[in-house]
């Protein structure tokens, strides 16, 4: 079984958001100096998904795919180091400025050149622009069945078990393989790689292609081949004056339950 | 967009009827069709629906097309994606709009790939510019926010609770039905539904409520809800969690309000013990007011709070409780129905 993990790296979404400036004038986000660049904590948790398949299936081999400038080896790495077997990097200056659609259309291009591939995973946004639409996007270019915001995912022979989030519950679905799923937060923590893993990670071969490697032009790529177009991009501003409420416990309560019936608000 | 085109709208139902997001969608088509004479078409996807397609009407939809097959009862991927494209080939939309829900999220970019096209996924609010729709959405945790446009058509976009008013019903405003029975091959059953689980709900819904109490991580534990959950009864609202309760499992994962859990915009949120992440705010932002109650002076929540209360919550929500009894003696069972 082959198991394709799409990951993308990501300036760290956890990182306090004065590290992150938003140019307007260029409408680029640009990272100060420091913020760390992670592999999207969805993506991260693909990753775990896949190598949780491996504890029943000895046989699953993990490809960890990724679009993305040089520094985003480092975020293969990860992957290689919590256990999947293999990375390609997908590099090129073609592919920059990618939309939703030109990175979905690159993924699909290397997920057929890696030939059989029986699941792919990715997470259910990149924790970047939010989008949460490559994923149906390379499961529909593919021609796959997709499922979204997985918390479990289970193979049993060829057959694909997912217990998929709802707003107000979950629901449990299956379909026949080959199938793409994408996986959300509740499926838990991923696993935090270990030494020996990291040390292995370091002879596992990362693939580097170019568009041209997938026969690609450059025109139907990155920024030349997108169909969205930014228009803007700001931080909303804050016009908010918060009042603090003084004093006791009780002086406290009692002055906010005044001031929010004062407000109308109760 | 040309002159008379069409905005179609994805219905979706609550127990039987027009989910509030579907009556918020239906008005923010209504308001961009206003003046450029479009009109607004609304898809519902269900086997029975009965008095809904009039409801769609009353709510400002000018044309429904009821997709009706038994594949179309409960939301499902596969047979969804497939009847929109159906319709979508047929009649041609230049904006399609669906709720930011598990089940927009899940159909608008499916739809939009199938199509041919784009989406912009958990916009705050659309507009016409040049006669082209453009997107307002939260990106970068909810920090900032980008402003989109396609180059394709349709454009598909899937929107958050809160992002237009929705019209009062007009039982007097007329509409056209069509009875569509879409044609849904063998590839819609590649995925099949086993079991469905659903939580249960007491009292109002989160999205309904005029009130919400949300708790983060800072209630330290489980027990920390039964506190909100006894302010929520006195004031008559619904509990909500920021992300780590959720995860941790302090509370059910569909109490979760942010960028990825649900959008509500009360006239008061009073956030307990949560530190006030763009990735929550993103779906409390809206809020009319905010209360924050946090042991840290510093916390971000106080940026986005109209009132702040900086103490330990256990102190401080007992306190309050009793206030607000002393204020308002208990409605008892009888009275509240
Ligand atoms: C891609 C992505 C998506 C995410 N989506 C969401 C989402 O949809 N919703 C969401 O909520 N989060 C989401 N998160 C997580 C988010 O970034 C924050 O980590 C999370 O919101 C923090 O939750 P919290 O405020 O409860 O916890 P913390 O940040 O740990 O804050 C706890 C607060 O409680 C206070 N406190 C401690 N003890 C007490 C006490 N006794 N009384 C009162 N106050 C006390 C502390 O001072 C602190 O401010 C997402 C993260 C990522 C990366
Ligand atoms: N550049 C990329 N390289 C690899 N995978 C990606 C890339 N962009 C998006 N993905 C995958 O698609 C998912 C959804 O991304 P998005 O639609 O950008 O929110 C991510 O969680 C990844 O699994």
């Amino acid at each position: 079984m082959h198991i394709v993990v799409c990951a993308k790296q990501v300036p760290n979404p956890e990182a306090a958001f004065s590290m992150f400036r938003i140019d307007e004038e260029a409408k680029r986000m640009v990272p100060a100096p420091g913020l760390q660049l992670v592999m999207s904590p969805f993506d991260e948790q693909a990753v775990e998904a896949a190598l949780r398949i491996r504890e029943h299936h000895a046989d699953a081999r993990t490809t960890v795919l990724t679009l993305g400038p040089d520094s985003a080896r480092n975020a293969i790495k990860h992957g290689l180091a919590m256990g999947a077997d293999e990375g390609v990097l997908l590099c090129d200056a073609a592919f920059e400025d990618a939309d939703s659609y030109t990175t979905a259309h690159a993924l699909v291009a290397a997920i057929r050149k890696l030939g059989r591939c029986d699941l792919v995973l990715t997470g259910r946004q990149a924790a970047d622009w939010d989008a949460g639409v490559v994923g149906a996007g390379v499961g529909e270019l593919l021609g796959l069945p997709v499922i979204t915001f997985a918390k479990d995912v289970h193979v049993e022979d060829t057959t694909v078990r997912i217990e998929r989030v709802l707003d107000d519950g979950t629901e449990i679905m299956e379909a026949a393989m080959p199938a793409l799923v994408t996986v959300s937060n509740e499926l838990g923590a991923a696993r935090t790689p270990n030494l020996r893993e990291t040390m292995r990670a370091a002879r596992k071969p990362v693939t580097v292609w170019k568009a041209a490697d997938l026969g690609l032009a450059a025109d139907e790529v990155g920024a030349a081949g997108a169909r969205r177009v930014v228009e803007r991009l700001f931080v909303p501003v804050k016009n908010n004056r918060c009042e603090f409420i003084a004093g006791s416990p009780e002086e406290q309560a009692a002055g906010l339950a005044q001031r929010l019936r004062a407000a109308k608000l109760i | 967009m040309t002159a008379a085109s069409t905005t179609l709208v994805i219905a979706e139902l609550a127990q039987g009827r027009l989910s509030r997001l579907t009556a918020e969608l239906l008005a923010l088509a209504r308001r961009l069709a206003a003046g450029t004479g479009d009109t607004v078409a609304a898809a519902v996807f269900a086997n029975r629906a009965d008095g809904v397609p009039e409801e769609l009407i009353a709510r400002g939809a000018d044309h429904v097309y009821w997709m009706e097959h038994a594949q179309l009862e409960h939301y499902h991927g596969e047979s969804w994606v497939s009847a929109a494209a159906q319709l979508c080939r047929e009649q041609v939309p230049a904006l399609v709009l669906a709720g930011h829900t598990a089940a927009g999220a899940d159909l608008a970019p499916r739809l939009a790939f199938r199509l041919g096209t784009a989406v912009a996924t958990g916009c705050v609010a659309v507009s016409l510019s040049g006669g082209r729709p453009v997107f307002t959405r939260p990106c970068f945790g909810g920090n900032a926010r980008e402003t989109l446009s396609f180059t394709t058509a349709p454009a598909v976009a899937t929107l958050r609770a809160g992002c237009c008013e929705a019209l009062a019903r007009d039982d007097t405003r007329r509409g056209e039905v069509t009875r569509v029975v879409p044609q849904l091959d063998d590839e819609t059953r590649r995925v099949t539904v086993v079991e469905r689980l659903t939580d249960a709900v007491e009292g109002v819904q989160l999205e309904d409520a005029q009130i919400v109490i949300a708790g983060g991580r800072g209630l330290n534990g489980p027990d920390g809800f039964r506190w909100l959950e006894q302010l929520a009864g006195v004031l008559g609202g619904a509990v909500g969690a920021s992300r780590v309760p959720c995860d941790l499992g302090w509370c059910p994962r569909s109490w979760q309000i942010g960028l990825t859990g649900r959008t509500v915009q009360p006239e008061l949120y009073i956030a307990v013990g949560i530190s006030g992440a763009g990735h929550h705010m993103a779906g409390c932002g809206g809020a009319k007011a905010i209360v924050a109650v946090n042991t840290d002076r510093d916390a971000a929540i106080f940026k986005d709070a109209r009132f702040g209360v900086v103490g330990d919550y256990l102190q401080i929500v007992p306190a309050f409780i009793d206030e607000l009894q002393k204020l308002r003696p208990p409605i008892n069972a009888d009275e509240r129905r």
